[in-house]
């Protein structure tokens, strides 16, 4: 569906290459999460998947037209939510009004019902919201758009406690078949159950990139035991805990902030592992 | 819902459908949540879910009519039984049987307290 082949992008001649020969293909049905350290260049990756970016080298493309083209029918099945944003100074249904004509699939029905989940007002002015509020508006208008691709960089930022929970259930009631979502994020917790799929990149390169079935099949996730050679451990009230090649039939929930840390240290050994 | 539990989620959500059959809120022929409302109540990936129905399905816990959804089979009961003796007695037992050996619990003082524990 989204396909980045071969890509090369710097900001310029001075810093170094961010990507290099980067290459990720994106399936519909999955809700990706991705991850990478400060300055892995996530966001970056965002802005060329979307076309907001030109690569040095190499191409993105949405159903195999070139996203840089920023064609009607690939704006038409892409939306990004970034980390920060501004609104106009409108009322919510002005702006729907503006702007849901570029999404055929636009349901006003999804949008309210997305607002009633976050107890959000349907018709709010847009400027005398706080910066959260307004994060579940947009939100709620982009699940509405009812995209093919819907990228959000760092979509809890910001939110309350309650709301990022309503914000699991609002992505798992709009998920389908059909659709690609990816989150990308530093807090893991708030999405390590609705994605099913995790990308790690760092130096320019995809270390991981697996579906978490997957994940639960190679690496065991647990206390630490006597014989083990542990990829990572960690201290815990629980004792040591540890992420081990996975044992035959053992299948626990992986824990996406260990996966994230032993990949980073083992890059290798997991690749390895998942290339069985 | 909390995923505390070690076990892979799919596998903890077909553990509570299984309590809801032995506690009775699940009735045969009864029509479980589709695979998207599961999700959404709980704030999982519908794939997740999907997998647990997969697994209940393959177990014989539940049947699909095409197009109407999930429904809870005859024998789920027996079938859950079945499979939670066989996980308590190769797993949980071990680490059980594992601590009683450790602070000197017999198996006489073990019987005792099971048999006071079941005329409570």
């Amino acid at each position: 569906m989204l396909q980045i082949s071969n890509l090369s992008f710097s900001y310029g001649k001075s810093s170094g290459e961010l990507f290099n020969n980067f290459s990720l293909d994106l399936q519909p049905g999955n809700v990706y999460g991705l991850l990478g350290k400060n300055g892995a260049g996530k966001s970056t990756l965002i802005y060329l998947m979307t076309g907001l970016l030109t690569p040095k080298d190499g191409v993105v493309t949405l159903n195999g037209d070139n996203v840089r083209q920023r064609l009607p029918k690939t704006l038409n099945d892409l939306f990004l939510v970034p980390e920060e944003f501004d609104f106009p100074n409108i009322s919510l249904s002005q702006f729907v009004k503006l702007n849901s004509p570029f999404y055929p699939r636009f349901s006003v029905e999804d949008m309210n019902r997305y607002l009633d989940i976050f107890e959000m007002e349907r018709d709010a002015r847009l400027h005398s919201l706080s910066m959260g509020q307004k994060k579940k508006v947009y939100m709620s208008f982009a699940l509405a758009a009812n995209t093919q691709v819907l990228i959000m960089d760092e979509p809890t930022n910001g939110l309350d406690i309650p709301s990022k929970s309503q914000f699991r259930k609002i992505v798992a009631q709009a998920m389908s078949d059909d659709k690609m979502m990816l989150f990308s994020t530093h807090q893991v917790r708030d999405i390590e159950q609705i994605i099913d799929h995790v990308v790690i990149i760092d130096h320019s390169r995809v270390l991981l990139n697996a579906n978490l079935a997957d994940v639960s099949s190679r690496l065991a996730f647990r206390p630490m035991r006597p014989g083990d050679q542990p990829l990572l451990t960690q201290s815990s009230p629980m004792g040591t805990l540890a992420v081990v090649p996975a044992a035959p039939g053992e299948e626990t929930q992986p824990d996406l902030e260990m996966l994230f840390n032993a990949t980073l240290l083992q890059p290798d050994v997991v690749n390895t592992l998942f290339a069985q | 819902m909390n995923f505390n539990d070690n076990k892979a989620i799919y596998l903890q959500i077909a553990d509570r459908i299984g309590d809801d059959v032995l506690n009775g809120h699940l009735q045969t022929d009864g029509k479980i949540p589709s695979v998207r409302e599961m999700a959404a109540e709980i704030e999982v990936n519908a794939n997740t879910v999907a997998r647990t129905y997969e697994y209940l399905q393959q177990s014989g816990v539940i049947y699909t009519k095409r197009g109407l959804g999930y429904f809870v089979s005859a024998d789920a009961r027996d079938i859950i039984v079945r499979m939670r003796r066989q996980q308590l007695m190769q797993g949980e037992m071990d680490y059980f049987f594992g601590q009683l050996r450790a602070v000197g619990i017999t198996p006489d003082d073990l019987r005792d307290s099971y048999q006071q524990f079941l005329t409570k």
